[in-house]
This record gives structure tokens, sequence and C-alpha cells, in this order.
């Protein structure tokens, strides 16, 4: 068996460096004449962000993980590793590595961070194209049987069963019908689909072609962010590859059914993320959502039944069919079944992808994987799941098991998987305006309630910020949430007040401080800053000191930092630095 | 001066008699030129048939799109959630500041358009800051100024 050196390059790889890494390890393999018994797979992020992953498995070894690799690391790797059999020790993965992999279960990551995206080989070596082949034995209707007991729920947010979905697909009666994937990846905070289209592109094209031999349908899209060049690049070469293979194409694999697969790069509109935007937009046109029924599941793309899955819902499916509904539905939890992938990001220690079973607390979540908080003295204060059409959640909730019922009621949604972790630093009535931002500036304009009563909301949100709050300001913005969560024409806007809502509910005495002390008790919302150290608090670590770009901080060892206003631009480079909350 | 339309010309002969193309085809278009110039729009208008209304309707929902020529290198700093909890819009702020334009603007000399972004997708690295084709990670606003500085000798286009 050969040497397998395994470089981590998705995107976050790439931008810490990974090409520069490779391309030394093949210089350096060449150099010592090792080409031939190593083999460099460059693959897809695995989830960690270590800026480049290097991992070396050998028979002699077996697998060792490096972290953190830096072009000028290489040569050492290889002549110490490769060349005498002594791994780098200082180099490697730490502590945190093994924790943030230990209590994963990873089904949909399988894959990523494993093969090499780019080479079909690769996936079929790891059981790729399996699921498919044994497919055209069984008839349409025993799969979708198989997805409907599974019990898998569509992971793009809502959680509609997926089996009922296409089997509403399926018995519509039309000459042709349509699969999409929605790859419009527009939560901000979400990042698990990039990381699937990256790491293991053929899983989701897998997954499509299942789905179009069940239902009947004979073309798919993928409608991809424009904002995942490399996603996109990916999924181009994987479609090639799979046609060239007939896992694509007239007559896939020798049978009588035909299927091929297209790319629709999206032109970032974040309410196209909406079936029937999303299809609007396909088709060439504004991405304005219409009224529901008709469904697109009876009347989609060009008027055609079609059947739209998230990435992650599709690179479930080849494992339900190849292993069966039991092996999955007997994961997660009574009414939400198998794992979910979440984005962790934020003020934890790891931050990245994480998979576990539904079921799995919040809490687990964050102080399992995650590693706890960054930094303690500051500590826990919410975590924010589902993204603009979510919630923040409190401590108290922390207990909450992750499946669609039970985040339903704290009055979040489970959204694509969105979970960005915040500390005392961070305010939640600035939170709640910046996803209200977010919605207004996406707000296609279609319906009154969206385009009107979110902006009423969002200027309300900025003088409460602003130190203009007045105390009639609460009852509107309740009021208004409702109203528009009641009228709004589509998901975008019936759920926009979801974080206007949920902080209001767990967080209400911070808009309460706002209003009534004009004060920001997190340190955030500009207008109610002083900047002045306080003494109290300040531990004399002049790390403000460090960071501040206009040199406006005095600081000497073992004294008090002080702020000179006159040359301070209210950057809060300071603020955010401050391990010890000790500026106002 | 007078625009060369041939790359245009080009372009729509490939998604001429197809439906649906019109987003792609203005995606070309736009690579080409760095942002959708008002005389492609009525040549692709005339030639196939659409109305210059349906075309403007497409290009002002999208924000992919540009209707004005934008600088050299393009600074796109992300806004996502946890770009926002890592302190991106100091970084964004700060930014504005020193080029001297707010977002959505291009530098005088033509060299610095500076972008908000709702979400690059790396949240891991948060606060984010992309640069022409080049991601930074974990940005503070002390590391902006040489970045900035770095780029302003850097002739792409």
């Amino acid at each position: 068996m050969e040497t397998k050196i395994l470089i981590c390059m998705g995107t976050s790889g790439i931008s810490a460096g990974a090409e520069d890494v490779a391309r030394i390890f093949e210089q350096e393999l060449k150099h010592h004449k090792l080409a031939d018994k190593c083999k460099i797979i460059k693959t897809g992020d695995r989830g960690l962000f270590r800026d480049v992953l290097v991992d070396i498995i050998s028979p002699e070894l077996g697998r060792i993980v490096y972290e953190y690799i830096k072009s000028e690391d290489v040569s050492k790797i290889v002549e110490s590793h490769l060349l005498r059999g002594e791994p780098v020790g200082e180099l490697q993965a730490k502590g945190d590595y093994e924790q943030f992999f230990s209590s994963q279960m990873r089904i949909v990551l399988s894959n990523c961070g494993e093969i090499d995206p780019e080479d079909i080989d690769d996936y079929i070596a790891h059981s790729g194209y399996q699921t498919l082949k044994n497919l055209f034995g069984r008839t349409g209707d025993k799969v979708i049987e198989e997805v409907k007991n599974s019990g898998l729920k569509g992971r793009g947010g809502a959680g509609f069963l997926t089996g009922l979905k296409w089997h509403f697909a399926k018995i519509a009666e039309s000459d042709e019908k349509y699969v999409i994937c929605n790859a419009d990846e527009g939560d901000p905070g979400a990042f698990m689909d990039r990381s699937v289209l990256e790491g293991d592109p053929h899983s989701v094209i897998e997954g499509m072609i299942i789905a179009g031999y069940a239902i009947g349908a004979s073309a798919g899209y993928i409608y991809c962010r424009a904002e995942y060049p490399l996603a996109i690049k990916r999924l181009n070469k994987a479609i090639l590859q799979a046609r060239e293979r007939t896992y694509l194409g007239k007559n896939i694999q020798n049978s009588n059914f035909s299927f091929d697969i297209n790319i629709k790069e999206g032109a970032g509109a974040f309410v196209c993320g909406e079936e029937t935007a999303l299809i609007a937009s396909i088709e060439g046109r504004r991405g304005m959502p219409k009224p529901r029924p008709p469904f697109p599941a009876q009347e989609g793309l060009w008027g055609k039944p079609t059947l739209i899955n998230n990435v992650e819902t599709f690179a479930n499916v080849r494992h339900i069919i190849a292993k069966g509904a039991e092996w999955f539905s007997g994961i997660g939890s009574e009414n939400s079944k198998g794992t979910k992938v979440f984005a962790l990001a934020g003020k934890v220690k790891n931050t990245g992808l994480v998979e576990v079973p539904m079921g799995t607390t919040i809490r687990q979540l964050i102080y399992g994987p995650g590693g706890g908080m960054v930094n303690k003295n500051i500590g826990f204060k919410g975590v924010q799941i589902g993204g603009p059409s979510g919630g923040c959640l409190p401590e108290s909730l922390l207990d909450t098991p992750i499946d669609f019922e039970s985040i339903t009621k704290t009055g979040a949604i489970m959204g694509s998987g969105g979970m960005v972790v915040m500390d005392k630093l961070t305010c939640m009535v600035d939170i709640a305006k910046f996803f209200l931002n977010f919605t207004v500036a996406e707000s296609c304009g279609k319906c009154v309630p969206c385009r009107v009563g979110l902006k009423r909301m969002l200027e309300v949100l900025e003088d409460i910020t602003e130190g203009k709050g007045r105390q009639e300001h609460i009852k509107f913005l309740q009021e208004m949430s409702v109203t528009i969560k009641d009228t709004a024409l589509c998901g975008l806007g019936n759920t926009a007040p979801n974080p206007v809502l949920t902080t209001m509910r767990y967080f209400l005495d911070e808009y309460k401080i706002h209003i009534a002390e004009k004060a920001c008790p997190s340190h955030v919302c500009l207008e109610l800053l002083k900047f002045e150290v306080i003494n109290d608090k300040c531990a004399k670590c002049g790390k403000c000191f460090g960071v501040c770009p206009v040199g406006a901080i005095d600081w000497k060892k073992k004294e008090y930092a002080k702020i000179n206003k006159e040359k301070c631009i209210k950057c809060k480079a300071c603020i955010n630095a401050c391990p010890f909350m000790a500026i106002e | 001066m007078k625009l060369d339309l041939s790359d245009t010309k080009k372009i729509i002969q490939q998604y001429r008699n197809k439906k649906g193309v019109l987003i792609p085809l203005l995606q070309d278009i736009q690579a080409v030129y760095g942002y959708v110039p008002k005389e492609a729009i009525d040549l692709i208008a005339k030639e196939l048939s659409f109305y210059p209304v349906e075309i403007y309707g497409v290009l002002t929902f999208y924000t992919q799109f540009y209707l004005n020529p934008r600088g050299e290198h393009i600074i796109k700093v992300c806004q996502g959630t946890a770009c926002h909890v890592m302190g991106g819009k100091e970084i964004l702020d700060y930014l504005s500041d020193k080029l001297g334009i707010s977002e959505g603007e291009t530098t005088k000399d033509g060299v610095f358009s500076l972008e908000r972004v709702a979400c690059l997708g790396c949240c891991g690295m948060a606060p984010v800051v992309k640069i022409d084709n080049d991601f930074y990670g974990r940005c503070t606003v002390g590391e902006l100024d040489e970045l900035v500085k770095k780029y302003k000798s850097k002739k792409v286009r």
C-alpha cells in the first residue's frame, strides 16, 4: 500500500495557503524520489478550521494529522515523517482536534476531507455510485417508500417530509418532470452546503439521480450561489466525469433510464432560496415568490412538476437507499431522524462543520465539538440558530434537543443549520437590527407586509440602538412582528420577525436598558459608547494598546490604559480586543 | 469612445433560441466588461426580443449585476452573522474611512471598489475580507492598511 498525503483544499484551506503547501509537497516528493511511493490527495475541507490540515496515512505509522501547516513546514515533514519514519510532534493536531471529531456522527460529511472531490474514481472507491447501480431492480415507488419510511425531513429549513414530497412529484402526471437541487445557501452564518459541494459533489449528484429515477424525471438543475465559485467548478467537473462513466446522460448504466444535470448559477438574491422564487430565477426572471398552491410538485419549472430538495437532503439519499430506512430511522430523535450538519461559528473555540444525530442538545454541541467559549472571562450569552428566519436562544435553553419540533417550540427554527455562538460582547438589540437589515435588503418587494413592515421595524430598532428609543417601541415591535408573520406572502417574510421576537422574549432587559438608560450593556451600539477605560475592570494587559490602528491609546506596563479621545476614530478595535470588557 | 460590442454579439449568438437564458447571458456579458453596459442591454433587447425594462428588472433585482464600471480591485467585506459578531462591521467602517468611499462606491482613481457581501460562507474564519479572488480570514483592523497597500501596487485587469 502506498502512503497517502491528504491536503484539505476547500475554500478555507486554499485561503490559508493550501495550494502552496501542495505544490511544495510535490516538489519535495520529487526531490527525494518519493513520488512513486506517496500519493497526494487534494480533498475538500474536513470541517474544522485549522488553516491547512495535512494527514499522512502510511502502513507503518497509520494516520497522523498535522494542523496549521505552512509551506515552510513541508520539508521538515517530508524528511522526518516520510524519510525517517518519525512524525513531527510539534506540528501534530492537538487535543481539540480529537474533541471536535470524536463526538460527531458523519454520514453526509463522511467523504468530506477524505476523498479527492475532482476524481470520480476516489468517490467510487468509497462506495460511490454503488447505490445507483443497484437501483434499477426496484420500482420508483419502492424507492419512494424507502425514503418515506426513513423519516428523512428536508434539510433546507422547513423540515417537510422528503418521501412525501417525492410522492407528490411522482403522482403528478406530465410528459416532463424536473429535479432541482437548492444550493442557494444564502443564510448568513451557514456553510454546510458549500462544504459538501466542494468536498463531495458526487454524493449530491447521486442523490439527485436517485430522485429523478424515483419520480420519473429526466432533467435536473443545481441552483448554486454565484458566491461559491469553487463549488461550481467542482460540480461542473463532477458532472462531466459522471457523464463519461454513464452515471449521467442517456441510458444510465445501460438501463432505460436517462437523466442529466445542468448547473444554474444564482446571481445574488437571498429570496431565491424560496422554491417558487428559485424557479422564477432559473427561468431567467426576477426571483419573486408566488402564492402556493399550486406547489412546485404539481406545477413548477416551466409549468411542469418539479421536485426541489436541499443539498444536504440529497446527500443523505444514497445512504438511506443503500442501508435501508430502518438503519436511518434508528438514528436521531422520535420525530426527527438521522443526523444534521451544523455550521458552528462565532465565539467558540472550534469553529467548523459538525454533524451530530438529531436530538443532541445545543449544549453538547457547543461544549463538545465546539470546545466551549473562546474567552471564559466574557462568557456565553446566546446562540443564534436558523439565520435570518431563526432566533437567539439564551443559556437557560441550552439543553434543548436539536430536532425540528423542539427548536420550533423555542421560537427559533431549525433552518439550514447555521449556529452562531455569541458572548456577552454581543448586543441582542444590535443582532435583531442586523438581521432586519439583511431581510429588508433582501425583501423582493412584492408584498406590502414584508416590504414596508420590516422597514418600519428596522427604523425603530435603529432608533433604539442610537439612544432615541421610546417606551412604546416595544409594543410596536411586538404587534408589527405578529402582523408580518401572519400576512407576508412567502417564507422570507413569515419568518423575518423571528430574530426580533426571540430577542425580545429572552433578552427583553437589553431592550429596556437601551431605551431607559440610553446605554448598551454589551458595549456594541456605537452611539451609546463613551470610549472610556473602566479602571476597576482594566487588568493593565495592554491588548487594546496593541490593536489600536491610530495610536490613540496611552499605556505602559503595569499602568491603566487611557484613550485619547482626540485621536480615537471609534473603530472599536480596543473594545473587541479587551478580554475583560473594560472599555465602555 | 464607442464601446466594442463584438463580444456581446458573440455571446448573444450562443444563447439564441434557448429558454431561460437572460441571467447566464448577462453573467457572461459582465464577465467581459466588468459590468453590464447600456449599449449591451439595448443590443440584447433588439436581438432576442426582450423589452429593455425586462432586462433592467433582472439586472436591478440581483446584487451580482452592476450597471457602472467598477474598480480595478474589488474589496468585499463579509457581513454575515459570524463576521458581524466577530467585528466585520468595524472592518467595513474602517475601510470606508480609509478609502474615503461608502460601500458600493469606487475610489476616484478607479483602483478600489468597496462592497459588502451578505455571507461568503467561510464563517469559521470570521471576520473575512475578500479582495479579488483572495480570502483573508480572522482579519483585524490593524492589518487593513498593509492589505490595502499591497493591492494598490498590484495591477490585474
